[in-house]
């Protein structure tokens, strides 16, 4: 009788190589079937879609905040106060004419009193006859060049030089704008860490259950010598694998999400509030930063559930000893 | 190659289970491994694969005290000592031949560089046409020679088998014996645990006798 050990090494040819025929090498060595994978992809593509979702609205409100800042930092506003005894339509021109002279500045535009009724006109209602009213004037300045615009100049001048003017550089509002979208910004990244570190314990607990259930594969890995590194490494691939099946389902939810709330709120044109909702976040469409950011979320989320099954996989090898 | 010194072990608080147990194991030899059951046979072949630690004593493999292995330097030993168990411990969601290749497959190796030798040794233990077959539906008798085979597959230098006949024919038994001898004629050190006095008494071998966790030897 023959005995095959131990044979003369030999190169295997193609046709040599697989005596077996149909052969191979295709089943994983820890089995899907024993991880609790469904389950996984389910929750990692729930946390995926509130991060994506998050990054989404804090990306709209972002670009929102950035536009009223730079819409509003491109005017100052000179206000004029009725005073007895002044001609306010020529302290108005006076003043019109002061900042037309100013280094940066674009324009001056006085707004007219119909322009002021109107603006009035949904706190005081129609046909109110402003003159009996001390209601200020005001001159809308606009900047070109903001650099060699000087705001504390200008105010100089016209408290100068126009009787009960003032300059409003609307730094105030700015400043609220800029807290406000640093606010969101933050809870957002807070939020979003929050749901990844719930995805990673996810993971861990997972990954111990994943273990638990294949002890048996695990022991017989580590008489035939396998090192700690090729045993996590199995676990890992399958981990892999789940964390990009619910990252992409996760993701794509995500993006249709906004895509649905940006067509709904398209769709709702011309309906009350619509205007003030267009004037509060623009066309609320999203940035195309923030697709970039939604797909990087995708692969950061699988490879943070591969490496977080790895690392669990490795640590609980170390505390069987 | 393998050195036990006044090695004991206990379970917890329990009594010793092992007991000074002081024997070498040359390597290129050939000894059984006997006694009645529950004396210890199984627990000193865990010693030897470093599947459990002995409470006192000195165990050296390899010429390394294994008081003194790091867990990283274990997995370099365990490539050395093919264990077959008496309970199989095939995986069943792999084939016969994915069980036999696994050893190759840890050590990361190309399926090319093993294929016929995987498949020559399923032929050599009577499970060429089983390869493609799942442990589940293999018979009793199958599993124990894929388990043999997974053990012998990488030519280790020392192997370890509990009851590898147990549930074999006799005529199996004799030629799977004969398999184990020529691998020992190679150069592999054989250590048999059985309760077979028939398998036994085919070889002049050395014999270790346990009994209430105390070693005799005969050689």
């Amino acid at each position: 009788m023959k005995t095959p050990i131990p044979r003369p090494k030999r190169r295997a040819t193609a046709s040599k190589a697989r005596p077996g025929g149909d052969t191979t090498l295709a089943s994983p060595i820890v089995p899907p079937q024993a991880i609790a994978g469904r389950t996984l992809v389910l929750v990692i593509a729930i946390m995926t879609f509130l991060a994506g979702f998050t990054i989404a609205v804090v990306s709209v409100i972002d670009r929102a905040a950035d536009a009223w800042a730079s819409d509003i930092g491109r005017e100052v506003t000179i206000e004029i106060r009725p005073l007895d005894g002044v001609a306010i339509d020529a302290e108005v021109e006076k003043a019109v004419a002061l900042a037309q002279e100013f280094p940066g500045v674009g324009g001056a535009r006085a707004i007219t009193e119909a322009e002021t009724q109107r603006l009035l006109e949904p706190w005081l209602g129609p046909d109110t006859d402003l003159s009996a009213l001390p209601v200020p004037r005001l001159v809308i300045v606009s900047i070109d060049d903001a650099a060699s615009f000087g705001v504390k100049a200008l105010s100089d001048a016209v408290g100068r030089d126009i009787r009960g003017g003032s300059v409003d550089d609307h730094a105030l509002w700015v400043d609220r704008l800029s807290a406000m979208a640093s606010s969101m910004v933050f809870a957002g990244v807070g939020l979003m860490s929050l749901m990844l570190v719930a995805l990673i314990l996810s993971v861990v607990f997972a990954t111990r259950a994943a273990m638990a259930g294949n002890r048996d594969v695990i022991e017989v890995l580590h008489f035939c010598g396998a090192e700690d590194r090729f045993i996590a490494g199995q676990f890992q691939r399958r981990f892999l694998l789940f964390g990009i099946e619910g990252g992409a389902i996760g993701g794509a939810l995500a993006l249709l999400a906004m895509g649905i709330a940006a067509w709904a709120i398209g769709g709702s044109a011309g309906r009350p509030g619509a205007d003030q909702i267009e004037a509060m976040f623009g066309r609320f469409e999203l940035p195309g930063t923030a697709y970039a950011l939604v797909l990087s979320l995708v692969v950061a989320v699988a490879l943070l559930t591969a490496l977080t099954s790895r690392l669990a996989v490795r640590r609980s090898l170390s505390a069987l000893d | 190659m393998i050195r036990f010194e006044n090695v004991g072990l206990r379970y917890g608080t329990g009594p010793e289970v092992l007991s000074d147990l002081t024997f070498s194991i040359a390597p290129h030899s050939f000894q059984f491994l006997t006694g009645p059951s529950g004396a210890g046979k199984t627990t000193l072949i865990r010693l030897l694969f470093l599947n459990l630690k002995p409470t006192r004593g000195l165990i050296s493999i390899f010429g390394k005290d294994t008081a003194l292995l790091k867990r990283a330097d274990m997995p370099a030993l365990r490539r050395r000592i093919g264990v077959v168990f008496q309970d199989f411990r095939l995986l069943d969601h792999l084939t016969t031949y994915e069980n036999v290749a696994l050893p190759y497959r840890v050590l990361g190796k190309d399926e090319a560089s093993y294929r016929a030798d995987v498949v020559d040794l399923l032929d050599w233990v009577g499970l060429g046409d089983r390869k493609h077959v799942y442990p589940p539906v293999l018979s009793g008798g199958e599993k124990q020679r894929a388990a043999i085979a997974r053990a012998l597959i990488t030519k280790p230098e020392f192997l370890l088998a509990d009851e590898p006949t147990g549930n074999v024919d006799p005529p199996l038994a004799r030629r799977l014996l004969r398999l184990f001898l020529e691998l020992n004629r190679l150069g592999t050190a054989v250590l048999i645990a059985t309760h077979d006095i028939g398998l036994m008494d085919q070889l002049d071998a050395r014999r270790m006798v346990i009994e209430n966790g105390h070693l005799e030897i005969y050689e």
